[in-house]
């Protein structure tokens, strides 16, 4: 592994039954860039992120990441490394605040021990003031300030999606695989999504790696751009020359009869 | 003020039915009702911090009742040195023996991880040591069990006060789930239930028939009390004064000195058979209160919400760096140990320890007819429900045989039918317990006291 | 020659008193795990209920049995349970429906947790154990009649000549015909008609079998039925055997909850296996060999203490350790669980 990757996937697959979700798939993902990943429905990119993130155990295959074999490691053991990830669907704390499911981030926080929860709530109170800071900031960035007191649960679907890429903002990660974060968030919010995401990139060095279907959003942001299809690895370039690449168009619109394509 | 309206109506209402069996039937039932109800409160809050915080089915409540129970005679029984002369030595031994065994199978496991005849290894040392631990541990049981077995033919105890056993209860039960729950722990919800159903047994077969260490089924009686005895008090010429004070009345209105000395006697049984009990519901409400406090501190704290998380979506929380497996594993060892405190407050407030009264139905499914009932994942609920479901269970009897005798008066006393029934009696509690339970989780489905979600404004 | 006999003696007493006696138990076992597993297959839970309505069914055949008795009703040389059998499976197959319609319906409608169903479940044992408990009372009540045995110990020792007798009772018999009978049908009607892929079908895969137009009502009624059959028959097989009390039958629901476990949840064949796995397991481990080993080993070697690997008093323990030893290697059990 050079110095420049930061993931390296190796001869990775999954199946589920008969059905290879993930086939044979490998990738390189360098270190602090911005890359995309575009494929059709079913086309097993989230099964990736699963087997990467350890939410999922592979079939066979290896994951390096940051020179380390985390093949098939748990995800908490991951986010200490500083592996993040959000989900599709998004996973919010439904019972918890917004607030709370930021502060709830940070590990080695003293009151998450028991004991000293209950004995020393003085500094318990310490750490959780400079939380809350911190929480609010995170917050403030995106907008939903005057939800901040309200339970996850009852965000709306877009909201709940920029909450998720909140939470990875409570810590210093390294990568983040974000998976559709700006499906279901509207056109103005998205903006501000982007920035916020060359912000991290640039100010913070977080490496992304982003599932995406909007691909002027791809565009923008993602240098290269993966395209994945039937579970491997179909082509890798730029966004420009994905768009002109003879085998991804058809990938997208041989497989499905409908015009779901999102390359507008 | 208005959300807390549903609890103190709910606690009113319990408190004022404990209050109407101390007019009606006595003062002496209600305060064992409420005792009672106490110590079932803090089981459902050891069985509701398992279900309610992490979704958690432990099946095994009975197994650290009694091993909750077996702490209190270990501790507080003093112990006979005869016995111990005999085969202290042996068990000792054992014991010892036990402990290496454990030791040399996780060496296995650490250093022989990827060896082929591994599982080999681990079988023979098994096999090997439990047949050494056998003929060491044998004769000291025969031994043991031969000291005097109509009185003792056990070790004893430690000879330490009652109290410090309630805190050693939870501790064994909390190893006890330390064990149970690294084996059973990654089960899914059905099989980790039916895995603790059987451990449980596997507990309470051994308290039944390991003699020499509690005296199995011969049981263990007059333990040792916390709060003053009953014979002590009516000797006391305090506490007969204070009796004397308190009936004034009632003992003025005899005129016959026999007369009145009878009555005062009378009086004085009665009120330090009450006082006893009293002092026995200030310690356990203690308890409640504490656990209660305790629990509220720390759902609303950074662990709370860790733990509330968690709960919630495990998938987040794990990809937030929070290791499910382990805090699942610190649940179930709180838990359990909150059911073995409890259960240790149980056999002191009996004053006798009974192996064979240890029975699923009773100690483990209506403990959790109670977290049902209440109202999962939340301490106040959980508290409600173990005082409805136990006043329920030593009630439904009583109004059985009223209802009963209300439906048959026509009927003729000899009656075959009405004879059955009213034998059957006892038996309907289980039909009343059995109907609230689906009447609950159906139309109640958050129990009679649902979580409330706390939202803290900050 | 001397040698042959000492042989010979120490394998009819093996067949005496752990043979024969775990084919019988584990025929019980058996029909219970498949109850069991076609209600975690098809209902998808756990139904802590099973013991209790196993004392259901068998109640129905022991008052039944007493009234035909008072009638002078029977069969004969066999027990008058069996004559009692239909009624009483019938009678259990209506309290099952009737059960299912006013508790489990909603949640399977609902879509619960599974989780919640076995609790509910729990409640249904409750309610089912009462009714026991006040109609017929919680006592230990034989209800065995007709011949006792078939072959006799003496008779045996008589025939051979040898010095161990191998006595077979009528009830350890009639537990393997029936089973033989009963299973055999089942698995011919889960295999062989359409009625009984239809319900392999939707144990498998409910979507899918609702797309195909299996009607689900109809799955879960059959389900039922069969679960009646199984229950009754194998609740009266081991009242038979030992005795009727009601207790003894919901303790019997863990050794029948490792054995579907075991075999595989949601497997009726492993389940059927896992109920003589468990029924081995917990005779040959509890069982005392002294006597085995002293007709094998020479005089100077046999053994003084019982030889007995565990006492009776642990049984569970076996049910729980093979059940702990299964889940940690073979998470899906034996015989891969979760398809019929
Ligand atoms: N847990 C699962 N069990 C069975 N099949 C699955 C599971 N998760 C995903 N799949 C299948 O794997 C394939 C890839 O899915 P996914 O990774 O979600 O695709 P994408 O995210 O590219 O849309 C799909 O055919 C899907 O049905
Ligand atoms: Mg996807």
């Amino acid at each position: 592994m050079s110095e420049t990757e930061i993931l390296h996937v190796e001869n990775v697959s999954k199946y589920f039954g008969g059905l290879a979700a993930v086939n044979n798939c490998s990738l390189k993902i360098k270190k602090g860039s911005i890359t995309g990943i575009i494929g059709p429905n079913g086309s097993g990119k989230t099964t990736l992120f699963n087997l990467i993130a350890g939410n999922l155990k592979s079939s066979k295959g290896s994951v390096v990441f940051n020179n380390e074999n985390i093949t098939n490691m748990p995800s908490y053991q991951l986010f200490s490394k500083g592996l993040l990830r959000t989900f599709q669907i998004a996973h919010e704390f439904s019972n918890l605040t917004v607030l709370e499911n930021l502060m709830m981030v940070p590990s080695n926080q003293s009151g998450e021990n028991l004991i000293t929860a209950l004995i020393n709530p003085k500094l318990v109170e310490r750490e959780e003031d400079q939380l809350k800071e911190k929480a609010l900031q995170v917050i403030e960035f995106l907008n939903l300030k005057h939800l901040s007191n309200e339970l996850a649960g009852n965000l709306s679907g877009g909201q709940k999606k920029l909450l998720e890429l909140g939470r990875t903002m409570m810590v210093d990660a390294k990568l983040v695989l974000l998976d559709e974060v700006g499906a279901g968030v509207n056109r103005t919010l998205l903006k501000d999504l982007g920035t916020a995401i060359l912000r991290l990139n640039k100010e913070k060095g977080y490496t992304f790696c982003m599932i995406e279907h909007d691909i002027d959003f791809i565009s923008r942001m993602c240098d290269p751009v993966i395209v994945m299809s039937e579970g491997s690895v179909l082509f890798e370039g730029t966004s420009d020359e994905v768009k002109k690449n003879d085998k991804v168009i058809d990938s997208y619109l041989g497989r499905s009869n409908q015009k779901t394509m999102d390359i507008q | 003020m208005r959300k807390y309206f549903n609890i103190i109506a709910a606690y009113s209402i319990m408190l004022f039915l404990i209050i109407m069996v101390g007019i009606f039937q006595s003062w002496s039932i209600a305060l064992s009702i409420l005792n009672y109800c106490l110590i079932s409160a803090v089981m459902t809050m050891g069985a509701n911090i398992q279900w309610g915080y992490a979704g958690l089915i432990n099946f095994g409540i009975m197994g650290y009742t009694a091993l909750g129970g077996l702490a209190v005679v270990l501790v507080s029984v003093t112990p006979v040195p005869e016995a111990w002369s005999a085969g202290g030595l042996n068990i000792i031994g054992s014991l010892i023996l036990i402990i290496s065994l454990v030791l040399i199978v996780r060496l296995i496991l650490k250093k022989y991880k990827n060896h082929k005849y591994k599982n080999y290894f681990i079988t023979f040392s098994i096999i090997f040591g439990v047949i050494l631990i056998r003929f060491v541990a044998f004769p000291g049981i025969e031994a043991i069990e031969a000291v005097n077995p109509a009185k003792t033919g056990f070790l004893g105890g430690l000879g330490m006060p009652v109290l410090f056993s309630w805190i050693i209860g939870a501790i064994f039960a909390a190893g006890l789930a330390f064990i149970v729950g690294k084996i059973a722990l990654g089960l899914r919800a059905d099989y980790l239930a039916i895995a603790t159903l059987l451990i449980a047994e596997i507990v309470v077969s051994i308290i039944k028939h390991e003699d020499w260490l509690a005296r199995g089924v011969k049981n263990v009686i007059g333990l040792k009390r916390p709060v003053p005895y009953e014979i002590d008090l009516q000797t006391s010429p305090w506490f007969i004064n204070l009796v004397e004070k308190l009936h004034q009345g009632k003992l003025n209105l005899l005129s016959s000195v026999s007369d009145k000395k009878d009555m005062l006697n009378q009086l004085v049984i009665d009120a330090s058979s009450v006082y006893v009990k009293l002092c026995m519901t200030g310690l356990f409400l203690s308890v409640v209160i504490i656990l209660l406090i305790l629990t509220q501190k720390a759902l609303y704290s950074p662990w709370g919400r860790k733990m509330r998380a968690i709960r919630d979506n495990e998938e987040a929380a794990g990809a937030m760096g929070k290791n499910v497996v382990k805090e699942h594993l610190l649940i179930f060892i709180l838990g359990s140990a909150i059911v073995g405190l409890a259960g240790a407050m149980m056999v002191t407030n009996d004053g006798l320890f009974t192996p064979g009264s240890y029975r699923p139905m009773r100690y483990t499914f209506v403990i959790w007819v109670m977290v049902i009932v209440g109202g999962t994942g939340n301490n106040f609920g959980a508290i409600l429900g173990g005082f409805v479901v136990w006043f329920l269970w030593v009630e439904a009897g009583p109004i059985a045989l009223y209802l009963i005798n209300f439906f048959t008066t026509h009927l003729d006393e000899t009656n075959a039918l009405k004879v059955h029934l009213i034998e059957s009696a006892p038996y309907f509690r289980f039909l009343m317990i059995g109907v609230g339970l689906l009447v609950i989780m159906r139309y109640r489905p958050k129990g009679l006291i649902p979580e409330k979600i706390n939202v803290k404004k900050i | 020659m001397e040698d042959n006999l000492e042989l010979l003696n120490a394998v009819i007493l093996l067949l005496n008193y752990t043979v024969i006696p775990a084919i019988t138990y584990g025929s019980q076992l058996a029909l219970g795990a498949i109850f069991v597993t076609l209600i975690y297959g098809v209902l998808r839970f756990a139904n802590f209920a099973t013991g209790d309505m196993m004392s259901f069914g068998t109640m129905f055949a022991v008052l039944l049995t007493y009234y035909f008795q008072s009638a002078g009703v029977g069969l004969g040389f066999l027990p008058t349970a069996l004559l009692t059998l239909p009624l009483a499976i019938l009678a259990m197959i209506l309290y099952m429906l009737f059960i299912d319609k006013f508790v489990f319906k909603y949640y399977r409608i609902s879509k619960s947790a599974p989780v919640q169903l076995a609790m509910v479940s729990v409640g249904v044992m409750f309610v089912t154990q009462a009714i026991i408990r006040i109609i017929i009372g919680p006592f230990d009540r034989r209800f065995m009649d007709g011949e006792k045995f078939i072959l006799k110990a003496s008779e045996f020792k008589e025939m051979t000549g040898l010095s161990e007798g191998l006595t077979i009772k009528s009830t350890q018999a009639i537990t393997l015909v029936v089973t033989i009978i009963l299973v055999s049908t089942l698995f011919w009607f889960l295999n062989k008609t359409k009625t009984g892929t239809s319900m392999r079908a939707y144990s498998d895969n409910e979507d899918l079998a609702l797309l195909s137009g299996i009607d689900p009502k109809k799955v879960v009624m059959i389900t039922w039925i069969i679960a009646g059959f199984l229950a009754t028959v194998g609740g009266v097989l081991y009242g038979l055997d030992k005795s009727y009390k009601p207790f003894v039958y919901f303790n019997n629901m863990l050794p029948i909850f490792a054995a579907a476990i075991v075999g595989g949840i949601g497997n009726p064949y492993g389940a059927f296996l896992g109920g003589y796995v468990i029924a081995f397991a917990e005779i040959l481990v509890t069982y005392a060999y002294k006597k085995f080993f002293i007709y094998l080993l020479p005089e100077f070697l046999e053994p003084d203490s019982l030889v007995q690997l565990l006492s009776t008093d642990y049984k569970f323990a076996v049910s729980f350790s093979i059940l702990v030893i299964v889940l940690l290697f073979r998470p899906s059990g034996i015989f891969e669980g979760k398809k019929i």
